[in-house]
């Protein structure tokens, strides 16, 4: 009798253990899959069953990585490609608020605009490039406005939508409150079209990057994109991971930037957060 | 006088809504009207906030036409319409700036006066349907109205809460002397609170019976004056009830 209580406890405590165990942090679930598939590469590489210029083994693209780091070549290829998503993103995306604000406020500028915008948006601003290089040239600037299109719409889409969706309840209120038109921007339209905007700074970012990569891909003497081109011309493909590593790392911390954006600014939103 | 309402028609489309409504209400009165759903009262509300102005008629506010909403007629919706994204505080003081000293003490007298003293910096997702209506009446009395409109603004809430926020009400009356009207539904709350009782009967809205209350503050629902008064709103109510039948149409 008094084993087998005990055995029961023991059994009890056992699961409780088991069931501890197996509460892993948030944060950490995200390593999971990459780990098993970085393992598996590595071991494919290494027992050389696959061969190296087609996938080279996770150790030799770090080990490229580091001489890249080491060189100073990926710091300065890294610096121009940034700049150049950085200014295209900043033309684009700034020209997309803009718009976004101004046809979002007017009915009458809407008119006029929006069915333009419409039309261009529809246009995969990748097929433009051709068009961009015989008019800008090869240098910065065909790059940086290429990049600049692609930004503009999902900014210019999602601010618009965003101020339109401003709940007309709340305009009731601040005319009852007398609001002066400035303030009927600052404390009522552009704060209920915070949470859209933001989501248009996301997709515009990510766009800005891949127009980059476009952008480099087709032509240029710097940049991370260039070292890509680069090194499949000399079949270095560690390299070429390198550079795509790093076009996914830089993507991904921006993108968490705005997200860390998001938190902070919208931390009055009381939405679902998604289930466990 | 201060608010002297004289609306000749009000219609939407071919429906007429409102038939010669004419009263005029003193300083510091706290009327409350009253009357089945469909009547207009509502309407009547926002006509007297200047937020509804395609009527015949006028309406003043000593003496000064109201032509458009603004702060000198506050109003209460029945939802509590706050900013989301402000902090009770920053709800109560909107547009004007909490880093004014002056400002920030009214808003905290205000939050003590509407009992949400320790609140003042949480957003309204926070806080629970009665304290959001609070602060939307903090926010109406910072602009120190001349008169204060309130549209059911207890009409969702709870039976409890909502007896408190008439106390509340009632307080706020008493201490700042600000001429109120409330329209409602419920008969209790119209007699609890008023000091005048306008009764509106539907279909068109017209005037059926303006009823002065004469209970001393604070009331108590069970007095039998009180349930006599009660009586004598109900019967109001089945008169205008039986003309509704009697001129066929449904409620």
């Amino acid at each position: 009798m008094k084993t087998a209580a005990f055995a029961e406890l023991n059994g009890r405590e056992k699961t409780a253990k088991v069931r501890k165990a197996r509460k892993v942090p948030g944060w950490l679930k995200g390593f999971f899959v990459p780990i098993i598939i970085l393992a598996v590469w590595q071991y494919a590489g290494s027992a050389e069953l696959i061969s190296a210029t087609v996938l080279p083994t996770p150790l030799a693209i770090l080990l490229s990585f580091y001489e890249l780091a080491v060189s100073g070549e990926l710091a300065a290829n890294m610096q121009i490609s940034i700049a150049r998503a950085a200014g295209g993103f900043l033309l684009g995306g700034g020209l997309g608020l803009l718009f976004g604000i101004l046809v979002g406020f007017s009915k009458k500028t809407e008119s006029y605009l929006d069915p333009s915008l419409q039309m261009l948006r529809t246009v995969p601003h990748l097929a433009v490039t051709p068009l961009f290089i015989l008019w800008f040239g090869f240098d910065e600037l065909s790059k940086v406005l290429l990049i600049a299109l692609g930004a503009f719409f999902p900014i210019y889409i999602n601010t618009f939508l965003g101020i339109r969706g401003v709940d007309a309840k709340l305009f009731d209120v601040a005319r009852v409150l007398e609001f002066s038109w400035r303030h009927q921007i600052t404390r009522l339209i552009l704060p209920a079209a915070l949470p859209s905007i933001l989501l248009g700074v996301r997709l515009s970012l990510g766009i800005a990057w891949l127009g980059l990569v476009v952008a480099e891909l087709m032509g240029s003497s710097a940049g991370v994109g260039y070292m890509i081109m680069d090194a499949r011309q000399f079949s270095q493909t560690e390299k070429v991971f390198v550079g795509i590593i790093i076009f996914a790392v830089v993507g991904k911390l921006t993108d968490s930037f705005v997200r860390l954006l998001e938190r902070k600014l919208l931390k009055w939103r009381s939405s679902f957060q998604g289930t466990n | 006088m201060t608010v002297s309402i004289h609306v000749n028609e009000k219609a939407f489309g071919r429906a007429v809504v409102l038939d010669d409504i004419h009263f005029d209400i003193q300083k510091g009165e706290f009327l409350t009207i009253i009357g089945p759903s469909g009547c207009g009262k509502s309407t009547l509300l926002k006509i007297a906030a200047g937020l509804d102005t395609e009527y015949s008629g006028s309406v003043e506010i000593n003496g000064r036409e109201v032509t458009r909403p603004g702060i000198s007629q506050g109003f209460i919706f029945q939802e509590h319409r706050l900013f989301p994204w402000l902090t009770v505080e920053q709800n109560i003081a909107a547009d004007l700036n909490l880093r004014d000293p002056n400002v920030k003490k009214t808003v905290q007298e205000l939050i003590d006066i509407v009992r949400l003293t320790g609140n003042e910096k949480a957003y309204p997702a926070e806080l629970s349907g009665g304290m959001s209506q609070r602060v939307a009446i903090a926010r109406a009395l910072l602009r120190e109205p001349e008169v204060l409109l309130l549209d059911e603004p207890f009409g969702a809430l709870d039976a409890f809460t909502r007896k408190h926020l008439q106390d509340v009400l009632i307080d706020i009356w008493q201490k700042k002397k600000i001429t109120m009207i409330l329209v409602t539904h419920d008969i209790d709350e119209s007699i609890y609170l008023g000091t005048q009782l306008a009764i509106l009967r539907a279909n068109p809205g017209r005037l059926q019976k303006w009823l002065p209350i004469e209970l001393l503050f604070p009331r108590n629902r069970t007095d039998t004056s009180f349930q006599y008064l009660r009586q004598k709103v109900l019967e109001e109510f089945e008169k205008t009830e039986h003309s509704v039948y009697a001129e066929g149409a449904g409620i």
